[in-house]
């Protein structure tokens, strides 16, 4: 039930919820996405999306275009309204606002230290970090050796030093080791943002679980697909489903023993709101899921706009705008290889 | 008044009207303005950012702050006439039946009306807010929404109303 935050909420943070109304508003609609499935080059798509209000951020950049710049461009967009609303934050707001760009930090530190164990160059990988997971001292993860390293140079001074202590070990970093550090990393931060949530109660605790609840399911899913024939063992796949969300425990259960992606349908069509889910899908296709979960994503973020004076429309907005940058990504891949045919595979329309 | 009831009851009678009278001229006028100011803040904040991309709004979503701002001269008109009620009496009578009377009703219509306006403002506010975020996003449902304000404002007027009735017998006795 919701506590009288209709009363109070506006003193703080009334402002910032109009404003991210605001920039919700200038989401590319299903008119737009039409006009861009159907351009030929980059440079048409650069003209589409000049008239939206991607038009300042891309109208300076020289042709020919490369997909890499048009995201960038379109990232850069997104940071700078996440910014703007993180520097007229109060608390709690802004730790609200910070938990959300946790996600991107994990990613970022995964991506240097992946990529110095291929002997790539420092500062090529830092230009392909995230903006919004950046943080002071990133270039000298590329130093460490092993994860305590790893810990004691760089990461004790983040935000993300709390999240370590399950997965500090001595042993040396593997791709296999890393994608479990970043699975387990990514775990602790969704059971402490989902403890915060409901620690700030009312309709924000209400909507946020859900959401959260939702994404801790769905990388469950994807955990589970993924390693199916690795050799990761069913103990350490059960280590990293989160605490929380509609699966825990008794589907974390079955779904740490599945062995193929029919067994994981089996297991997820026992809850309803996962059924319709894979009730899309036919039997034994498994690439068409991820757009499913997107959409179902979408769908879920869209609602939390129905409700007034609380925080996870803040949270919905920075994911809607990132699936839309997801969507011109692949809009932009398709037509700069020529497949136009496969445009719809993936794109998928948030109004 | 019974000399042999209890202490608190006697303490109860022997309060001046005066004071129950003044107490309620104070609450009218001061819990209306609380009222009209909780809901002026909450409508106005959601106005002013949901106004940087969609200009177009501000000037309509006035009403919502004009609707709160009418709820605070509702208490101040309120409070003007319950002040004018209020009379000298000869020292000897101050608690007879009659001039107790007076005071409570007073009290009684400065409270009708402060809280009246109190829930009152907030509702109205709360409402403008809906209303300023809506009107951002789709202009046609402005005035839908400006109806269900008006049923809220229609609230404070129930109050004053009441209040002013409550007031008009406040007789306070005469001399001998």
């Amino acid at each position: 039930m919701y506590s009288w935050e209709m009363l109070s909420f506006n003193i703080h943070d009334g402002f910032l919820e109009a404003i991210v109304r605001g920039n919700r508003s200038g989401l590319l609609t299903a008119a737009d996405y039409n006009n861009l499935c159907q351009c030929e080059t980059l440079d048409d798509i650069k003209m589409h999306l000049s008239a939206t209000e991607y038009g300042p951020y891309l109208q300076n950049e020289p042709s020919p275009l490369h997909t890499t710049t048009i995201v960038e461009k379109c990232t850069l967009k997104l940071v700078d309204e996440y910014k703007h609303m993180l520097c007229q934050a109060n608390e709690p707001l802004s730790t609200f606002l910070q938990y959300i760009t946790y996600g991107h930090m994990i990613d970022n530190v995964v991506l240097i230290v992946t990529g110095t164990l291929h002997e790539r160059d420092v500062n090529e990988l830092l230009e392909k970090c995230h903006p919004l997971g950046m943080f002071d001292s990133i270039a000298s993860l590329a130093v460490a050796q092993n994860m305590r390293e790893l810990y004691r140079l760089v990461l004790v001074d983040t935000p993300l030093a709390p999240y370590f202590s399950e997965c500090i070990t001595s042993e040396d970093l593997d791709d296999m080791n890393i994608e479990i550090m970043r699975n387990t990393l990514y775990k602790a931060y969704l059971d402490d943002f989902y403890k915060f949530c409901a620690k700030l109660g009312g309709a924000t605790a209400e909507i946020m679980c859900d959401l959260l609840s939702f994404e801790a399911d769905r990388r469950a899913v994807n955990i589970t697909i993924n390693s199916i024939g690795t050799e990761l063992t069913r103990d350490d796949r059960r280590k990293l489903y989160s605490n929380f969300g509609l699966l825990s425990p008794y589907g974390h259960e079955e779904l740490a023993v599945c062995e193929d992606v029919d067994q994981v349908r089996g297991v997820m069509e026992k809850y309803p709101p996962y059924q319709s889910i894979f009730a899309k899908i036919s039997y034994g296709e498994s690439q068409m899921l991820d757009k499913a979960f997107y959409e179902e994503e979408v769908r879920r973020l869209c609602l939390s706009f129905e409700q007034q004076f609380h925080y996870a429309v803040f949270f919905s907005y920075m994911r809607l705008r990132e699936q839309e940058i997801r969507n011109l990504m692949w809009i932009s891949e398709c037509v700069a290889q020529n497949q136009k045919n496969r445009v719809h595979d993936s794109v998928v329309f948030i109004f | 008044m019974s000399s042999d009831s209890s202490s608190w009851a006697r303490a109860l009678v022997h309060i001046s009207p005066y004071t129950f009278a003044a107490i309620g001229i104070a609450v009218s006028i001061g819990v209306s303005v609380l009222g009209a100011a909780w809901g002026i803040f909450i409508t106005g904040s959601s106005l002013i950012g949901a106004a940087i991309k969609a200009p177009r709004i501000t000037s309509k979503n006035l009403i919502s702050v004009i609707f709160c701002e009418a709820v605070a001269i509702y208490g101040v008109i309120v409070a003007i006439i319950l002040q004018t009620k209020l009379e000298s009496v000869p020292t000897s009578r101050m608690h007879d039946p009659e001039s107790m009377r007076a005071g409570y009703a007073i009290f009684a219509s400065g409270l009708i009306v402060g809280f009246a306006n109190l829930v009152c403002g907030v509702c109205v506010g709360v409402i403008g807010s809906s209303c300023a975020l809506s009107d951002a996003q789709n202009s046609t449902l402005f005035v839908k929404i400006l109806v269900i304000e008006i049923f809220g404002s229609a609230l404070g007027l129930f109050g004053v109303i009441v209040g002013i009735i409550m007031s008009a017998q406040a007789t306070w006795p005469t001399k001998a």
